[in-house]
C-alpha cells in the first residue's frame, strides 16, 4: 500500500476544499485534496444563480451592508444558525469577492444607465450610477431584503470553480481524483489523516497527516428524487459516524425544491413561478391557490413543496414509470418570454426531456435540493470530538444556516468557510507536533482490506447494493420528506433499520476486480443508511417545525424547547439507532427570536419558560 | 414508444490481466424520456454491476460523461434515447488514457494542459483586504466568460485529427482557454510570452483547422472564430521575431 504524507490533507476539491488549499500552500504548507471526480467537476461547477455578498454596488443593492446580510441569513435560518457564525460569515464575503476578482473571476459589473427589470411579472425601471461603473454587480435573489447576489452570467459556480483551481494549480496543490476516502485514521483522540481507494486501480492508499478536512459536499443522493450530483452520495459522512466520536449536526434540517423536473430531478428556476408560471395536477387544474389563496404559486420554497406533497398525496399526482409528480406550466408566457428571459429552462426542458415548454408540460416535484447538516465544527471549522479534523463547505454544520438556507448563501459559504477554516488550521499548525502512530495506520488499512475481501466473497451475505440503496430511498422519499408525522418516522426508521441489517450483509455480484463501481457502492452503504437514520431520527425527536422540518402533527416553532441543534452521534458500530444530543442553537443572541416575515406560522415563544 | 433497445458497449477492464477489449450486447425497454444516462444505470444496477462508466452532474454542466455515441462524441447526460436508433454503439473517448469500459481519464490530461498553458492570471499584484475591487467593463466580462464556458469534456480533443496523431497537441480546449487570459485586462502577458507558449506545431500551427472540434462541443464554444484569430495573432508574433532576431 502507497502512503502519502502531507500537511493537509483535504477530502474534496470543490469550493470549499479548494480555498482552504490555497490558503495552506499560500502559507507554505503542503496540502493535497482527494476527489471523486476531477476538481472541476465537483459539485460547486452546478450551482448558476450567483453568491451573496453586501457589496452594494448596484442601485438596487443601495443602503445594504454585512449587518442587513446578517439579519436576512439569521431570519433564513428560522433562528436555527449560530449568530456569531453568520456574523463572521457576512462581514468576510465581500473580502472574499474581492479576492476571487483578483483571481480571475469574470464577475458581471455595473453597467451605468438606465434598464429594464421584471418583479411579479411586472416591468420597472431603474438606473445605475456612474460612479459605481465596472464594479461587480448583483442581482435579486428569494429572502433578501437587497440586491445581494454575485453572479458570473448563467455560470456563476462554473466560473468561480474554474479559477479556484487554476489558483490552486498556480500554487502547487496537488489534486488527487480518481480517489475515494474511505475511512479517517484516528484513535479516539486524534485524526492522522484517511484511508482512500483509488478509482482508477481499486488499490487503496494511506493519506497522512497533520490537520486533515472534510469538504466533500452535501449528501443528498440518499433520497431518491434530489438536484444533487450523483457523486453527492455521503460517503465521506458514513466515515466520520464511524469514528463513533465525531458528531453530525442538524441532520433532519433538509432543504426539498418544488421543481425538479422528472425524471432526472434537474432544478428548473424558481423564476418560472416568479414570472407567471402555474402549478397543475392530474387533471391539468390549478390547486396551489386553494391551499394559499393569497401568495398561490409564489409562496416560499418550503410553503410550496408542502403543499404539492399534500396534493399528491390527496390522489392528485400524474402516475409516471418515474413515479408520481405534477405540472409546472409555462405555455401561457409565450415563446418570446421562454426562449428569451427562461432560455436556460428551455435548454433544460428540450435537451433533456424532450419536452418544447412552448406547448407543452413540465412535470415537475418537489426534490431534495441542500443538507444544512453536516459535520459539526466550532466557528473555526474545527470537528467536535477528534484533533486535528476540520470540516467546511455543504459537509459542514459550521452552521450559519440553521434550519433553512438562503439562496446564494451556499456557495458564498463555501469561499468564505473554505477560506477562514484554512487560516484557522495553518495557525493549528504553528503549534502544533504530533507523532504519528504508525500502528494506527496499519490497522485502519488492514481493517478496511478485510472489509473490502469480506464484501468480495460474499463472507458476510449476498444482498444486492443497489436493491438495498433503493429501499433506504424509498424510506426517507416517503417518510422523512417535506411532511413529518410521528406515524410516518415511525415506519421510515423500522424501514430504515431493517434495511441497515441488510446492508451488513451486502455482497457483490460481480468479481469487484479494479476500479469497481459496485465494491465503491457497496463499501459506503451502511454508512449511508445510517446518516438515513440521523435524518429521520432526528426529525422524530424534534417535535416542532423550524425552517425546512415540518411536523404535520407539531406545526408550530417551539422556541421554549426547542431552540437546540441536533448532535447525532454513532457511538458502537452495531447500534440501529443513532445516539442523539442537543446544545443550544447559538452562544450569543445579536438579534432574539422573533418572526421571519414569511410563511406565517404559529411560533412558542422562548420566554414561555420563565413564566412556567 | 415501447421499443426494445440494443447497446453495444466496449468492455475492457485494464486491471484484470484476463480482460480482453470487446464489445458486449445489453438490452433494455425504452421509457419515457429516457436518456443514456438514465439507461446506462439502468444496465450497471440491473444487468451487469462491473460496467463502468461516469456521470456526475447529469445535466450537461460538468463535462464528465463525454464517450463516442454511434461514432460521434458527445455528452450521454445530454442525449436522449429517442433521438437514436434502436442499436446503439456507446466506445469511449479516443486521445484519453482509458479507465476501464467508457471511463477515461480526461483529469490528468487536463490538468497537463492547464499547467502548460499556465492556466491562471499572470500578474504583480497583491491581493489587498482593504480595497476595492479595479473596475473592468462589464462588455469584457461577459467577453471572458463566454470563453470561460468551456466543462473540459474533451470532446473536441477526441474528434481531433492532430490530436489523435500526436500526443503533444494541445487542442482546440487549450487555445480557447488562453484566448480567455489573452483579452483579460488582468493578465499581464505580452503576446511575445504567449506565443512561447502556443507559437508552435503542439499549439496553434498544428492545427489542421477542420474544425471538427466546433462541430462536436456541446457547449457550442466559438473554437473556429478563436482559432483563426489566435493563428493570425501568433503568425504577427512570428513573423516580428523573424525581423527582431
Ligand atoms: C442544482 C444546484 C444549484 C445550486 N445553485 C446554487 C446557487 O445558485 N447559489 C448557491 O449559493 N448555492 C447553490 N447550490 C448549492 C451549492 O452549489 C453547494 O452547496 C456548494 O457548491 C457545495 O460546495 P462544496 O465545496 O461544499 O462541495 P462540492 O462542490 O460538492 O465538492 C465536494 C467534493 O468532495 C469530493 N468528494 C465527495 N466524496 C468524496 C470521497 N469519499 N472521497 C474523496 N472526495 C470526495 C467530490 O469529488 C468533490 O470534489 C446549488 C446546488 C445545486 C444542487
Ligand atoms: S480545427 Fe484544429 S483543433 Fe479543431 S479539430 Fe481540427 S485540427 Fe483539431
Ligand atoms: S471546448 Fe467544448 S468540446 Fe472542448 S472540452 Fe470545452 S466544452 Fe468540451
Ligand atoms: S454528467 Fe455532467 S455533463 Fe453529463
Amino acid at each position: 500500500m502507497q502512503t502519502i504524507y502531507k500537511d493537509v490533507l483535504i477530502i474534496g476539491a470543490g469550493l470549499a476544499g479548494e480555498r482552504a488549499a490555497a490558503e495552506a500552500a499560500g502559507a507554505g504548507l503542503t496540502a493535497v485534496c482527494l476527489s471523486i471526480v476531477p476538481a472541476r467537476r465537483s459539485h460547486s461547477a452546478a450551482a448558476m444563480g450567483g453568491m451573496q455578498a453586501a457589496l452594494a454596488n448596484s442601485v438596487m443593492g443601495e443602503g445594504d451592508s454585512t449587518d442587513v446580510h446578517f439579519a436576512d441569513t439569521v431570519k433564513g435560518s428560522d433562528w436555527g444558525c449560530d449568530q456569531e457564525v453568520a456574523r463572521l460569515f457576512a462581514d468576510t464575503a465581500p473580502v472574499e469577492m474581492r479576492c476571487l476578482c483578483d483571481w480571475g473571476v469574470p464577475w458581471n459589473r455595473v453597467v451605468p444607465g438606465k434598464s429594464k427589470y421584471f418583479k411579479g411579472g411586472k416591468q420597472f425601471d431603474k438606473e445605475e450610477k456612474e460612479e459605481k461603473r465596472g464594479l461587480i454587480t448583483a442581482r435579486n435573489f428569494g429572502g433578501t431584503a437587497k440586491w445581494r447576489t454575485c453572479y458570473v452570467s448563467d455560470g456563476t459556480g462554473h466560473s468561480v470553480l474554474y479559477t479556484m483551481d487554476n489558483r490552486c494549480a498556480q500554487l502547487g496543490v496537488e489534486v488527487h481524483d480518481k480517489v475515494e476516502a474511505i475511512a479517517f485514521i484516528q484513535d479516539g483522540e486524534t485524526c492522522y489523516g484517511a484511508i482512500a481507494r483509488s478509482l482508477r486501480s481499486g488499490e487503496l492508499i494511506a493519506y497522512v497527516s497533520k490537520a486533515t478536512m472534510v469538504a466533500s459536499g452535501g449528501f443528498g443522493k440518499i433520497y431518491k428524487a434530489s438536484t444533487n450530483a450523483v457523486i453527492c452520495d455521503g460517503g465521506v459522512h458514513g466515515a466520520v459516524l464511524d469514528t463513533g466520536v465525531v458528531p453530525l449536526g442538524n441532520m433532519e434540517a433538509v432543504q426539498f425544491h418544488p421543481t425538479g423536473i422528472v425524471p432526472t430531478d434537474i432544478l428548473v428556476t424558481e423564476g418560472c413561478r416568479g414570472d407567471g408560471g402555474t402549478l397543475l395536477d392530474v387533471n391539468e387544474e390549478r390547486f396551489m391557490h386553494i391551499y394559499e389563496p393569497d401568495k398561490a404559486e409564489l409562496a416560499s420554497r418550503d410553503v410550496v413543496a408542502r403543499w404539492m406533497t399534500y396534493h399528491m398525496r390527496e390522489g392528485k399526482g400524474v402516475p409516471s414509470p418515474y413515479g408520481e409528480h405534477l405540472w409546472l406550466d409555462i405555455r401561457h408566457l409565450g415563446e418570446k418570454h421562454i426562449t428569451g428571459k427562461l432560455r436556460e429552462v428551455y435548454e433544460i426542458c428540450t435537451s433533456f426531456l424532450g419536452v418544447d415548454p412552448i406547448h407543452q408540460l413540465i412535470p415537475v416535484r418537489p426534490t431534495q435540493h441542500y443538507s444544512m447538516g453536516g459535520v459539526r465544527t466550532n466557528k473555526d471549522g474545527a470537528a467536535y470530538g477528534l484533533k486535528g479534523l476540520f470540516a467546511a463547505g455543504e459537509a459542514s454544520c459550521w452552521d450559519m444556516h440553521g434550519f433553512n438556507r438562503l439562496g446564494g448563501n451556499s456557495l458564498a459559504e463555501t469561499v468564505v468557510a473554505g477560506g477562514i477554516v484554512g487560516r484557522k488550521i495553518v495557525e493549528f499548525l504553528e503549534t502544533y507536533e504530533c507523532s504519528i502512530p504508525t500502528a494506527v495506520i496499519s490497522q485502519t488499512a488492514a481493517k478496511q482490506q478485510q472489509r473490502i475481501s469480506d464484501i468480495v466473497s460474499g463472507k458476510n451475505g449476498n444482498e444486492n447494493v443497489y436493491r438495498i440503496r433503493e429501499a433506504m430511498q424509498d424510506a426517507l422519499d416517503k417518510g422523512a420528506h417535506v411532511f413529518r408525522t410521528e406515524e410516518g418516522l415511525t415506519k421510515c426508521i423500522n424501514t430504515l433499520q431493517k434495511t441497515l441489517q441488510r446492508a451488513r450483509e451486502v455482497g457483490l455480484q460481480t468479481d469487484g476486480c479494479g476500479a469497481s463501481p459496485e465494491l465503491s457502492a457497496a463499501l459506503k452503504i451502511e454508512g449511508q443508511v445510517k446518516l438515513a437514520l440521523c435524518v429521520a431520527y432526528g426529525a422524530l425527536q424534534r417535535k416542532e417545525s423550524r425552517g425546512s422540518h415540518n411536523r404535520e402533527d407539531y406545526p408550530a416553532r417551539n422556541d421554549r424547547d426547542w431552540l437546540t441543534r441536533t448532535l447525532a452521534y454513532w457511538k458502537n458500530p452495531d447500534d440501529d439507532l443513532p445516539t442523539l444530543e442537543y446544545e443550544d442553537a447559538t452562544p450569543s443572541y445579536e438579534i432574539p427570536p422573533g418572526d421571519r416575515g414569511y410563511g406565517k406560522m404559529q411560533i412558542i415563544s422562548a420566554d414561555s419558560k420563565e413564566d412556567s | 414508444m415501447g421499443r426494445q433497445l440494443k447497446f453495444n458497449i466496449f468492455r475492457f477492464n485494464p486491471q484484470n490481466p484476463e480482460s480482453v477489449p470487446h464489445m458486449e450486447s445489453f438490452s433494455l425497454d425504452e421509457t419515457d424520456s429516457m436518456t443514456l444516462f438514465i439507461a446506462l444505470n439502468r444496465i450497471r444496477e440491473e444487468q451487469d454491476g462491473s460496467l463502468q462508466f461516469d456521470f456526475c452532474c447529469r445535466a450537461g454542466i460538468c463535462g464528465s460523461c463525454a464517450m463516442v455515441i454511434n461514432g460521434r462524441p458527445g455528452l450521454a447526460c445530454h442525449t436522449k434515447t429517442k433521438d437514436l436508433d434502436p442499436e446503439i454503439t456507446l466506445t469511449p473517448l479516443p486521445v484519453f488514457k482509458l479507465v476501464g469500459d467508457l471511463s477515461v481519464d480526461t483529469g490528468t490530461w487536463f490538468r497537463s494542459m492547464y499547467n502548460k498553458v499556465e492556466s491562471w492570471i499572470h500578474t504583480d499584484k497583491e491581493f489587498d483586504q482593504s480595497a476595492i475591487e479595479d473596475p473592468m467593463e462589464n462588455d469584457i466580462a461577459e467577453s471572458i466568460y463566454e470563453l470561460d464556458r468551456c466543462i473540459e469534456c474533451g470532446c473536441c480533443v477526441a474528434a481531433c485529427g492532430t490530436a489523435r496523431l500526436r500526443d503533444d497537441f494541445m487542442g482546440a480546449t487549450a487555445l480557447n482557454r488562453l484566448g480567455r487570459f489573452i483579452i483579460d485586462p488582468r493578465d499581464k502577458r505580452s503576446d511575445r510570452e504567449y506565443f512561447d507558449v502556443i507559437g508552435s506545431d503542439e499549439g496553434i500551427f498544428g492545427c489542421m483547422g477542420l474544425l471538427a472540434c466546433e462541430d462536436v462541443c456541446p457547449k457550442n464554444l466559438p473554437l473556429m472564430n478563436q482559432l483563426s484569430y489566435l493563428r493570425r495573432k501568433m503568425g504577427i508574433v512570428a513573423i516580428k521575431q523573424m525581423f527582431t532576431k
